[in-house]
């Protein structure tokens, strides 16, 4: 019985650090789409960490962000800024491309944090 | 034009699936065709709704509205999945052995039928507001519109005739077997849409990802390629899924699943009795 409860209480213990962990801010990085290309078309994010992208669209049609690598998709109509979260991701590199203009593609370079 | 054929084509798929296995799900229901045409019109509907606020949506909630708007849908649709399936286990197999019995459809009642209405509508709904978006996006940037619009219609057809040929292919299978396959087809496509359904809810940051890319299958299936897009429509496919997805296709897989099981059991005869006599 008293494990029970030790288990219960480590259970909403963990719960806690990971709503923790998620409801601290995340950096902010900025992304842009303009006439149709992504702008810059890499960006350097931080392993290990959340990271929210801003992604405005300053075209005045609808663009979609999509990333198979990252498993995001969002639509971002004209002449709007969302905000879409990754991560936490491992070093490496991820693609991202406009799902409604294949040909806009863009790359996101994850590296180790600094020590 | 081949760019824009794809892209329609890939959108139009996912809808156009799901309405083929729920129609080859509710074989020899009596009015089926009227209600999945109602769904569709519906979508059709709430997709050009969606698609001309889609400003406003997308920017409400903080600019989280796309996500949550797309993860109820999605969430709604598991529900009604799930729903079929249980109510399915119950009353299959009388259904398939009345239909072969009077030799034509059955009536079941609305409520079944609402319910993949239900499914259709979501299913459109979601898909569709892409699609308008889309052909939006080609008008308005004015590039090659006659080339575009060929393209986007060859897309739109070929994405519906993906749907017919899975229907076809579906009918072929004996009754007896049939709601036995889109059981467990619906199963596997209500626990994939669960696992998206948490992947938008990660990307509005409302839930966490815990971990990030738990596997990466994208060297075995790419997860753009047909194949690939296709087995993530229909079993849930995901080359780099987070663990909270993985929670939410097994949470799906086992709460649908135990539900159909545990209705399904076969009863002590007792109690069988005791519910016939009284």
């Amino acid at each position: 019985m008293s494990h029970i409860r030790l288990g219960i209480i480590a259970m909403l213990f963990s719960l806690l650090l990971v709503a923790q962990a998620w409801a601290a801010p995340a950096p902010v990085v900025r992304l842009v789409i303009k006439n149709q290309s992504f702008e810059p078309q890499t960006l350097t994010l931080p392993a290990g960490e959340q990271i929210e992208i801003m992604v405005k669209n300053a075209d005045t049609f609808p663009a979609e962000f999509e990333s198979a690598d990252l498993n995001r998709e969002k639509v971002i109509p004209g002449g709007t800024t969302l905000p879409l979260y990754v991560g936490p991701l491992r070093p490496g590199s991820y693609q991202f491309f406009n799902d409604f203009h294949p040909s806009s593609t863009g790359t996101i370079v994850v590296v180790p944090p600094k020590q | 034009m081949l760019a824009t054929g794809i892209i329609m084509f890939r959108e139009v798929l996912e809808a156009a699936l799901i309405v083929s296995i729920v129609m080859a799900a509710a074989k020899g229901v009596a009015g089926r065709g009227r209600w999945v045409g109602y769904g569709i019109a519906l979508g059709i509907v709430g997709a050009c709704l969606v698609a001309a606020f889609a400003g406003v949506i997308a920017q409400a909630v903080q600019g989280r509205g796309q996500e949550l708007l797309n993860a109820a849908v999605l969430l709604l649709a598991v529900a009604m999945l799930g729903w079929h399936n249980v109510w399915m286990s119950h009353h299959g197999k009388a259904l398939a052995q009345q239909m072969k019995a009077i030799g034509h459809d059955v009536a079941v009642g609305d409520k079944p039928l609402s319910v993949l209405m239900v499914v259709v509508t979501m299913a459109v709904l979601r898909e569709g507001s892409e699609v308008v978006l889309f052909g939006y996006g080609i008008y308005a940037s004015g590039a090659h519109a006659i080339s575009m619009l060929t393209g986007a219609v060859g897309g739109l057809v070929l994405g519906v005739a993906s749907g017919v040929l899975l229907y076809k292919g579906l009918l072929r299978i004996p009754t007896r077997h049939l709601f036995a396959v889109t059981g467990w087809m619906i199963l596997l496509l209500a626990a994939g849409l669960a696992a998206d359904a948490a992947g938008l809810l990660t990307q509005a940051g409302v839930l966490p990802a815990i971990r990030e890319g738990i596997w990466n299958t994208s060297w075995l299936l790419n997860e753009q390629s047909l194949l690939g897009r296709l087995l993530h429509i229909l079993v849930g496919y995901s080359q780099r899924p987070s663990a909270m997805q993985l929670i939410f296709y097994v949470a799906a897989l086992a709460i649908i699943g135990g539900l159909m099981w545990a209705i399904n059991r076969p009863r002590p005869a007792r109690v069988a009795a005791e519910e016939a006599n009284g």
